[in-house]
Order: structure tokens, then C-alpha cells, then sequence
């Protein structure tokens, strides 16, 4: 019989960055005991990575905000497939859940008379997005770090779940191991919250943390637990492509804003070749026209390089599939230009974008003052999840909750920049809330020795491999996953594609169940490899499963054989889960009828 | 996360000098060492000679406040009260205080520490010595009494402005008059004491009180002000804090050669 | 693009012990030496044991000895680390040793709880929110912009070589102590804990910890120096008391 040790909390909450500290915090505020399990050490979470800014309407710098304008936003934004309940609680609390932040020592950038200040961001209509310069997720993840620091909370730090143990049909703890020295501990709880974010390293190019492989979302698939629209991943149009070493980290959309063009192998601006007609009116038809538009000529309209997240990242794909890129394959995003036309101009770059500056400099010798930078799209985020209920934030399975990243619903088909740390924020909160709630009223139940002892014994499978010499490397599968993912998967999908991605998933899977781990259980690097290999394929089919099944392109999702929004996916919802025989089950839900208040907010905001 | 225990270090404290760093790393302490010993050598030496410190409108930092002395002493010549039997210059009298100021300065500190007492030698390089007690306890906790020096130090920067506001002044030997006038020795003293200023304006000690201190700053634009240019300085500290500690010594050469008549001072006009 | 190969002299090992292994592997350019790690990890050492997370000089996992100097390998170019010899990578010394390139950090997590914590003024407004100035918080944001990698911990030789980790709290703790003092919205206080518990009486200002800092905060000049003179003020400097300083 496996060895392990039990640990007892009334809430467990899985994942220690934004949404799973904030969580933390209100479960402990409500007087439960929690216990917070993270794979990293405490502060390190993705969400250190956010910069842009914190969505709120607060109003601080545009009076006119308030949550109903950016409840519509959100709603546009996502292309409606939202869960508008979501939607709703997230424009209504934002506000005081970044207040809150305040009082709990955040320092957020200020306004003239002291406030909190607010930029603006694409897709929002006022200035909404309180920040810190360019570091506004390590300010939230430090906040909330300290303050949980002194709340009555366990941390577990560098401890990998790898089920969900149930009771029944009800989610009553998780099995995880040490990684220091790789011993095994259940913990039993009343209520468990999944906090674990994305899954960005399902592909090969991806601004994401190196961590963010879907653990979470896996557990809960595994688990029984229903995952909603997994097919939408969104790709941020510029993220670095060389040196090889940095492809994905993020070139923010500022670039772009400033002035910046983007331009093919060829030296041609593409993305004037390609507007879409919905935005022809919005759209510059020359360059000049787009240059004035920057420098903030209110008569001038946009340029095309500031269309939406998804086109841009298309037509970036199309010219380097048709052999139009650059060296390195991307393209190239020029600011160095502007020098034609304003005097001083690398001062001015230098100043308005200096993260940029310095990450170009340091990472890749490049001065942006001087000379175009190399870009492609790189995975930014998962807008599906698991499917939660909107106010509570559980499960399909009693019990548990998930929120932030892992959780889907509030950003449809397609996110707005700013609205993920609000997201964290809003439903970290409501998720430590009922599940405090939930754990008052259930009482520890007894875990089942034989589903421990089994996925103890699958889990260690690979040392066995590992001590005879044969079996495959869990990091070259893992490379060929985001490969494939990357090729087949990607921005621009078509069904036998996709077909083949399937198959070849089922291929590596089938390799998967004989990996090889070499060495003892201590902090084996190998061995947490394994375990996100088989994380991610099961991420991997979601996404292949939810993106064939959806034809129509819709947000971020985009499809060649269906490439118009269709009527009847318009209000659906895909609903995938694992049946009993652990095959995938999918199925179209549609999606509630709104009330007439919000339908008519939506109405007015057109 | 129970009461911190004492932490276990498998791997043993490095031994002195080793470290597993491949650049010179015992470079910049040696000329820490060099220079700072080079100085202190000189300027005692500077301060016990007790002649040579002044030519024609120029005075020598080491020197200056002239209390008791010569014939331009603010106060008088060699006080009566000055024990036969002890040595005595003027520059011993005025000293301490500029000495005082450069050895509880936070940069000097900071360098000496390294290049005299390898406390370390340099970054994560070995020690030479188990046991330590930092600034935390005697002696060293003295070193708290910095500002007084800092205080002490701006009004030796007044006389240091009137000395180099008399180094335009020469005696006309034909009328007896002073004449306005300026010699490569009238710039050697601007620049002295205008390094000097730089260095004495960037304390970490001033920055603290003239705004540091204080929680918010808005709503106290001076202090503010103060504040924003004692950070300006502060910066630079550590450059500072060599141009003129050498300028000093520069300027004491200059003026005790042209004393000494081996080096003739260059009128400009 | 020219592929050349590069030796690293990885520590192997864990609290038993443990020697330099040499690794050989393909460098590109651009590469950083974390890229050049998980290269050998996953071609030669799948059991290397080394923390990472960002990639990107953010998140603060990665921190090492690179050629004995403290850096976080994410953000250390091959470029910039002589490749005609072996390039030398090491856990942090400091640091009880986990595995490999591992160490524990965990002291620094406990003892940052002896901090006290962020305690706010009442609310100037009837909403229930401050008021407060950029220029007040500029000081105090840049200590925020700390990713805690704990190279400054490391490389302080109070804990490196005299091993004070009961009597004094690091320059890490110290920067995040001047966070909060100089919080305009802060009102409790921590200088006598800083000077009787924390030890700040430790630092003997040598600036290895702004040296070594990713973030480039000026730890030294900014935040312990300043706590230095708060300290005066309150315990050594009896001109201050008469104006009522010291609190």
C-alpha cells in the first residue's frame, strides 16, 4: 500500500496566484480553515506576468464609466457567448474588489487629486484599466500575498495535485506529492477551489508562464466535471519570434499605438490588403490617414494595424504561410519609422515605451529605435474552462469550484485586455466565498484508499520505466504535442487538420502511458514533466474536440471551412465531458435567455 | 510556516577568498585600498607639516578654516593654550571634522568595510573571519552619528565659497590693494569646492532631513525641492565622493608647490 | 545561424553531497544560459532538478550562480558569459540545498511574517477610499517592483558568511520593511523591531544586494539607508527628539 500523509482543511484551494489568493483570503475572512496548495513557491503565478492593467469602472478619469458600460463592452468583446450572469457580477464588483486591494497596501498608479489612475485599452470604451506602470500583476499578487500571509491559511508550496478524489459524485479532496522530496499527502476537504490558470504551453509559442499547463482544468475533466468552450484561445498578434529562446514573450499592443506599422518579408504594409468589411468605415484606407490617427487626430480614422486581436493575428499567419515573412518567420513591427516624421523620435520611443525597449535590448540585441522588430501571434489565453455556475463559481460536481483562467464563461469567445485581473479578482472572491460557505454545511468524507492507491501506482509507472532503460521521454513528447498543437490547432484551423491533430494526440497519448522517468522522487524535474505531458494532452483533445465541433469563426476562434459567424452557434455553448469509459462527451448547451435589464443595456450601448 | 528555525547550510561558508567567480573581482577593492591609504598617507603628512599651505590669495583645503595660525588666522596665531609639548599646525584643529564626515560617510563605509577588513572582500567572495557584529553594536554603532558631520560639513562648505571667493582677490604688491583677477589656482579652488558641494549635497544623511523622512511630501513643495535634488546627487554619491577626495588632494599639491616655489601659478588675467 | 557547442559545469547533488558535472550542448544565439539548462535537461539530465517559471525575468524562480555571480539565469545572454570554457552554474549558496540547482528558500517566507503588516490610516473619504500623491508613492513603488528572487538574500554576506538568519532579516525584508514605512497610508510602526529583532544594525552597507538586483532597485541607497537615519532619529540623535522625532 502507497505511504502517504493526510491534511485536513475545510477549503483546499488549488493554485496560488491571483484568483487562488484572493480566494484564500475570503474563505479564511469567513472563518474556514484553508489550506492553499501551489506547484511553484508563493508569488510566482502567471499573474505576476499581467502588465497592462486592472479593468474596473471606477470612473476615476471618465465619469460617464460605470459598471453597465463595461458590462456591454464585455459582452461585445466576447461576441455574446458569454455567461452573461458572469458578465454582470464582474462589471458590478470589479470596482470594490480593486478598491480593496488599496486598503490591503496595493499602490496603484495615482490621478492629479490622488485617486487611482485608469488608462485606456482596446475594446474598452473609457479609461477603465487601473495599473502600476507596466508590472500591475505583480503588484496584485504581492498585495494579496502579504495580506494572506497574516489570515489563517496553510501554504503548500511546490506540491503538484494529480487527482481530485471524490465521494461519490462529490469533489472531497486531492491527492498531490511533495516535489522537495517527492512524498505523497492527501488532503481531505470540504470544499475545493481550482485555481490554477491556462494552458499555454499546450503550444509551442506562447506568452504564457512555462507553468501554465491546464492542471487544473485536467483535474476536473478527470474528475467527471463539465469544461465549457475550449475551443477559444487567444492569440496576441505580437509576441517576440527571435530569438528563438524568447519566441512568444508579449510585444505589448503600445507599439502599435504609438505608431508603430507592421510590414511584410516585402516591405508592404499587408494589413491594408485585408480590411474587413464590418470595420471598412472605422479603417484608414492610407497610411498617412493611420499616422495622424496615432498622433491622436480625432477626424483621422484608425489604422489597420489596430484592428481586433484576432484579424491582425490572421493576416500575420497568412503572409508567413505564403512565404511573405520575415527571416525568422513572423513579420516585421517597425517604430523605428516615425523618425520620418517626428524629430527626436528615439527619445520619444524611448520614453513611451521603455519596457519595450529595454526587453528588446536585452534580449534579443535588437535597439527598436533603430531597427524593426521580428513578430508573430503567440497562445495568450484560454477563454474556456471549466463550466461554472455564475454566481457561485461550482462545478458540474458538488463541491468544486474553479475560477480565474481555469474557469470559463465571463469572456465568450474573446477576452479584453484588463478583464483577466478583474476576472481573478471577482470570482477569486465569490469562489472563497461559497466555498466557505458550501464546506459550513458538509463534513469531511472519507477518501477512498483504492483511488489513492491507484493513481499512486500510475503516477510512479514511469520510475519503473525509468530503472529498466526503456520508454519514451515525457519532454520529447511534450515537444511534439506543442508542435502539433502549434501546427494544427492554431490560429487559423480547418477540420481535417484538426482531424489529424485528434489522431495524433490519441497516438502520443498512447505513448504517454509508457514514459520513462530516470533518478529518485527528489525534485525530479523529469517527473513533474510527465505529469503535465499527460495534463496537456487531455487540455490538447478539449481544445481539438470544442474547435471541430464549433463551425462557425467566432472571436478567436477561427475556421477557413466555416469562416462566418453562424446563427445557430451564436447561442451555444460547447459542453464537453469525460464519460465514464474516459472517452470525451460533447454537446451544444444553449445558452440561458438574458433578462430584459441586461438585454436592454446591450441595446443601448450598440 | 512555523517560528523560523535555525537554517541548516550543508554546504560549508565559503574560505576566505574563495569564490567561484572568474572576473578580477579583487580589482576594484585593491584601488579602493590604494587610493584611500594614498590619501590619508598624504594628507597627514599635508596636515603635520604646518607651513606651505597658502600662496598669494590661495589656501589649502587641509587648512581651511584657518582658526588659529597665520597671519589671515580668522581667529588669531598658535593659541596660548596649546600645550608646548604637543605638535602642533592648524590643519590639526579643523581636520577631524572633514575626516570625520569621509569615515562615517554611508559610501565610504560601504568601501572601506571591503577593502580594509574583507567584511566581505567583495561580493560572494569568503571571509576571513567566523564571527561578525556589523554596525549593530560598539563600535561601530557610532558610525549613527554621521549628520552631525553632515551638519558640521556645510559650514566648512561656507568657508570653503569664501576661500575661493578670496582666491580671486590678489595682492597688488605696488599699491597694497587686492585686485580681482583669476589664476589657474582661483579655478583649482572653485572646482575643489564646487566637488565638495556635489559630494556634501548627495548625504544620505541630508537627503533624510531635509524630506526623507517624512511619509508624503506632497503638500511641502520645498522640502520637496530639497528632497528631489539631495536624490539627484545622492545618485552619483559614490563618483562624488572620489573626484573629491582626489580634487582635495590636488588642490593641497597645487598650492603647497606654488608655496614651495617650485610651480608657478598661471595668471589668466 | 551557426550552431556551436558550449560546456556547463552544473552542480549535481543534494545534502549528501554532490560534484560539477560537465554537460556539452548546441548554443544559438540569443540563447540564455536557462535555455541552454533545459536543453540539457531535457536532452541529457531529465532529472535536473531547477526552478523556473516566467522565462521572462518576472515571476524571480530561476535564481543561481552563474561563473559565481548571483543572477537569474532567464536573463543571463550566453552572449554576455565567456563560452570558451565551461560556464559555470551553481545553486545559491546561501541557501540550504534541496537538489541540484534547487535550494530552500522557505526561511525567507517565514521570516518576511515578522514584518508587521500593512496597517492603513482611516479612509479620507466618506467612500471609503485615500487620497494619495504620485510623488509619495514613487518611493514606495519602486520596492514594489521586487520579483523576490532572493539573489540579494544570497548574496548578502551577513547571511552568506556569518549566517545571521536568526538575529536579522536581509536585504530583501529590509526594502520590503521601507515599503511599508514609507507607505503614505501606513500607521504602525517598525523601527524597533528592525533594531532589536531584525538586526539592520547588521548591514554594513557593502551594496552586493543593489549589485545583484534583476530589478535594479536601488536596495541600499533607497531602502536601508533611509530606515538607517529613521532610526537615528529615534535612537541616537538627541537633537531630533527636541523636534519630536523618533515618534
Amino acid at each position: 500500500m502507497a505511504q502517504y500523509e493526510t491534511i485536513r482543511h475545510d477549503v483546499l484551494i488549488i493554485g496560488a496566484g491571483g484568483a487562488g489568493l484572493r480566494g484564500a483570503v475570503e474563505a479564511a475572512a469567513r472563518g474556514a480553515s484553508v489550506g492553499v496548495v501551489s506547484k511553484s513557491l508563493l508569488g510566482k503565478a502567471h499573474t505576476v506576468m499581467a502588465e497592462g492593467g486592472v479593468a474596473a469602472a471606477l470612473g476615476n478619469v471618465d465619469d460617464r464609466d460605470n459598471w453597465r458600460v463595461h458590462f456591454a463592452d464585455t459582452m461585445r468583446g466576447g461576441q455574446y457567448v458569454n455567461n452573461w450572469r458572469m458578465a454582470e457580477l464582474h462589471a458590478k464588483e470589479a470596482p470594490d474588489r480593486v478598491r480593496e486591494l488599496e486598503a490591503w497596501g496595493a499602490v496603484f498608479d495615482r490621478t492629479p487629486d490622488g485617486r487611482i489612475l485608469q488608462r485606456n485599452f482596446g475594446g474598452h470604451r473609457y479609461p477603465r484599466l487601473a495599473h502600476v506602470g507596466d508590472r500591475t500583476g505583480l503588484e496584485m499578487i504581492r498585495t494579496l500575498q502579504d495580506h494572506a500571509i497574516f489570515e489563517r491559511i496553510s501554504f503548500y508550496m511546490e506540491f503538484t495535485i494529480i487527482s481530485l478524489l471524490k465521494d461519490g459524485n462529490r469533489v472531497v479532496g486531492a491527492l498531490g506529492y511533495q516535489r522537495e522530496k517527492g512524498l505523497f499527502f492527501v488532503f481531505q476537504a470540504k470544499a475545493v477551489v481550482l485555481a490554477t490558470g491556462g494552458l499555454g504551453r499546450a503550444y509551442k509559442i506562447t506568452s504564457n508562464s512555462w507553468e501554465c499547463t491546464g492542471d487544473g482544468i485536467a483535474l476536473a475533466c478527470d474528475a467527471g466535471a463539465e469544461l465549457q468552450d475550449m475551443e477559444f484561445v487567444q492569440f496576441h498578434p505580437t509576441g517576440m519570434v527571435w530569438p528563438p529562446s524568447v519566441a512568444g514573450i508579449l510585444v505589448t499592443e503600445g507599439v502599435r499605438g504609438e505608431g508603430g506599422v507592421l510590414r511584410n518579408g516585402l516591405g508592404r504594409r499587408f494589413l491594408f490588403d485585408d480590411i474587413p468589411p464590418l470595420y471598412k468605415d472605422q479603417t484608414a484606407d492610407n497610411e498617412e490617414e493611420g499616422w495622424r490617427y496615432t498622433q491622436g487626430d480625432k477626424s483621422a480614422r484608425r489604422p489597420p494595424e489596430l484592428l481586433t486581436r484576432d484579424h491582425v493575428a490572421r493576416c500575420i499567419v497568412r503572409e508567413v504561410r505564403e512565404g511573405r515573412g520575415s527571416p525568422h518567420g513572423g513579420v516585421f513591427l517597425d517604430i523605428a519609422w516615425i523618425k520620418q516624421k517626428i524629430p527626436n523620435a528615439e527619445k520619444h520611443i524611448r520614453t513611451k515605451l521603455p519596457s519595450m525597449y529595454d526587453q528588446f535590448l536585452k534580449l534579443a540585441d535588437l535597439d527598436i529605435t533603430k531597427e524593426p522588430m521580428e513578430v508573430g501571434p503567440t497562445t495568450h489565453y484560454l477563454m474556456g474552462g471549466v463550466r461554472v455556475d455564475g454566481d457561485s463559481q461550482m462545478s458540474s460536481l458538488p463541491g468544486l469550484f474553479a475560477a480565474g483562467e481555469c474557469a470559463a464563461g465571463l469572456h465568450g469567445a474573446n477576452r479584453l485586455g484588463g478583464n483577466s485581473l478583474s476576472d481573478l479578482l471577482v470570482f477569486g472572491q465569490r469562489a472563497g466565498e461559497y466555498a466557505a460557505r458550501f464546506a459550513k454545511d458538509a463534513s469531511l468524507a472519507p477518501v477512498s484508499e483504492s483511488a489513492v492507491g491507484e493513481s499512486i501506482r500510475q503516477v510512479l509507472a514511469p520510475f519503473e520505466n525509468g530503472a529498466k532503460g526503456r520508454g519514451e521521454s515525457p519532454y520529447r513528447v511534450q515537444a511534439e504535442l506543442q508542435d502539433m498543437m502549434q501546427e494544427l490547432v492554431g490560429i487559423v484551423r480547418v477540420e481535417d487538420e484538426m482531424v489529424r491533430a485528434l489522431d495524433g494526440i490519441q497516438k502520443l497519448k498512447e505513448r504517454s502511458r509508457n514514459l520513462r522517468v530516470e533518478g529518485n522522487r527528489m525534485y525530479n524535474a523529469g517527473w513533474h514533466t510527465a505529469i503535465d505531458v499527460r495534463n496537456l494532452l487531455t487540455m490538447s483533445e478539449a481544445i481539438c474536440r470544442g474547435a471541430i465541433e464549433r463551425r462557425e469563426s467566432r472571436g478567436a476562434h477561427y475556421r477557413v471551412d466555416y469562416p462566418e459567424k453562424s446563427e445557430k452557434f451564436a447561442k451555444v455553448n460547447t459542453v464537453l465531458h469525460k464519460g465514464e469509459d474516459g472517452a470525451f462527451k460533447l454537446r451544444l448547451e444553449p445558452i440561458k435567455e438574458m433578462p430584459a435589464e441586461l438585454k436592454q443595456i446591450i441595446e443601448e450601448m450598440k | 510556516m512555523a517560528a523560523p528555525a535555525r537554517i541548516e547550510v550543508p554546504r560549508r561558508p565559503a574560505r576566505f577568498g574563495q569564490s567561484s567567480r572568474t572576473d578580477p573581482w579583487w580589482a576594484a577593492p585593491t584601488v579602493v585600498f590604494i587610493v584611500l591609504s594614498a590619501f590619508v598617507i598624504y594628507s597627514i603628512w599635508a596636515a603635520l607639516q604646518g607651513r606651505d599651505y597658502r600662496w598669494g590669495p590661495y589656501l589649502s583645503p587641509l587648512y581651511s578654516p584657518e582658526l588659529f595660525g597665520g597671519p589671515h588666522a580668522f581667529i588669531g596665531g598658535k593659541p596660548g593654550w596649546w600645550p608646548d609639548w604637543l605638535f602642533w599646525s592648524p590643519a590639526i584643529l579643523i581636520l577631524w571634522a572633514p575626516a570625520g564626515l569621509r569615515v562615517t560617510c554611508y559610501y565610504y563605509r560601504g568601501a572601506y568595510y571591503k577593502a580594509f577588513w574583507a567584511d566581505p572582500p567583495s561580493c560572494s567572495v569568503g571571509e576571513p573571519r567566523q564571527s561578525y557584529r556589523g554596525e549593530n553594536s560598539f563600535p561601530l554603532i557610532l558610525q549613527n552619528v554621521h549628520r552631525y558631520f553632515i551638519y558640521l560639513g556645510l559650514i566648512y562648505l561656507v568657508f570653503l565659497l569664501h576661500d575661493a571667493w578670496e582666491g580671486l582677490w590678489f595682492p597688488n604688491p605696488a599699491t597694497g590693494h587686492r585686485v580681482f583677477g583669476v589664476g589657474v589656482g582661483s579655478i583649482v579652488l572653485i572646482v575643489n569646492m564646487t566637488l565638495l558641494s556635489g559630494y556634501s549635497f548627495g548625504c544620505h544623511s541630508l537627503r533624510h532631513l531635509v524630506g526623507g523622512y517624512l511619509k508624503q511630501l506632497s503638500g511641502c513643495p520645498v522640502r520637496a525641492r530639497l528632497f528631489g535634488c539631495a536624490s539627484a546627487f545622492n545618485r552619483r554619491h559614490m563618483l562624488w565622493a572620489w573626484m573629491s577626495l582626489c580634487f582635495v588632494a590636488f588642490t593641497d599639491i597645487y598650492v603647497r608647490l606654488c608655496a614651495m616655489g617650485i610651480w608657478t601659478d598661471w595668471r589668466i588675467f | 545561424m551557426t550552431a556551436t557547442t558550449a560546456t556547463f559545469s552544473i552542480w549535481r547533488g543534494d545534502r549528501q553531497g554532490g560534484k560539477l558535472v560537465e554537460y556539452q550542448t548546441e548554443i544559438a544565439e540569443g540563447m540564455v544560459v536557462l535555455d541552454a539548462v533545459r536543453r540539457i535537461q531535457a536532452d541529457q539530465a531529465n532529472d535536473l532538478a531547477v526552478r523556473w517559471n516566467c522565462k521572462a525575468g518576472k515571476c524571480g524562480s530561476c535564481a543561481a550562480e552563474i561563473n559565481g555571480k548571483p543572477r537569474l539565469m532567464c536573463m543571463t545572454r550566453l552572449s554576455d558569459v565567456p563560452t570558451n570554457r565551461p560556464i559555470l552554474v551553481e545553486p545559491m549558496r546561501t541557501f540550504p540545498l534541496i537538489r541540484d540547482l534547487v535550494t530552500d528558500v522557505s526561511w525567507n517566507f517565514e521570516k518576511k511574517r515578522t514584518v508587521r503588516k500593512f496597517t492603513p490610516r482611516k479612509p479620507d473619504a466618506p467612500d471609503g477610499t485615500w487620497r494619495m500623491a504620485q510623488i509619495d508613492v514613487d518611493r514606495v513603488q519602486e520596492f514594489r517592483k521586487c520579483i523576490e528572487c532572493f539573489l540579494c538574500q544570497n548574496v548578502c554576506h551577513v547571511l552568506r558568511d556569518h549566517q545571521l538568519f536568526d538575529e536579522y532579516i536581509g536585504p530583501r525584508l529590509l526594502t520590503h520593511s521601507a515599503a511599508l514605512e514609507m507607505h503614505p497610508l501606513d500607521s504602525d510602526h517598525r523601527l524597533s523591531d528592525l533594531r532589536f529583532t531584525q538586526g539592520i544594525g547588521y548591514c554594513n552597507i557593502t551594496k552586493c544586494c543593489t549589485k545583484v538586483c534583476p530589478e535594479e532597485i536601488k536596495i541600499t541607497d533607497n531602502a536601508i539607508i533611509p530606515l538607517k537615519e529613521r532610526l537615528v532619529d529615534r535612537y541616537f540623535d538627541p537633537v531630533a527628539w527636541l523636534f519630536g522625532a523618533g515618534r
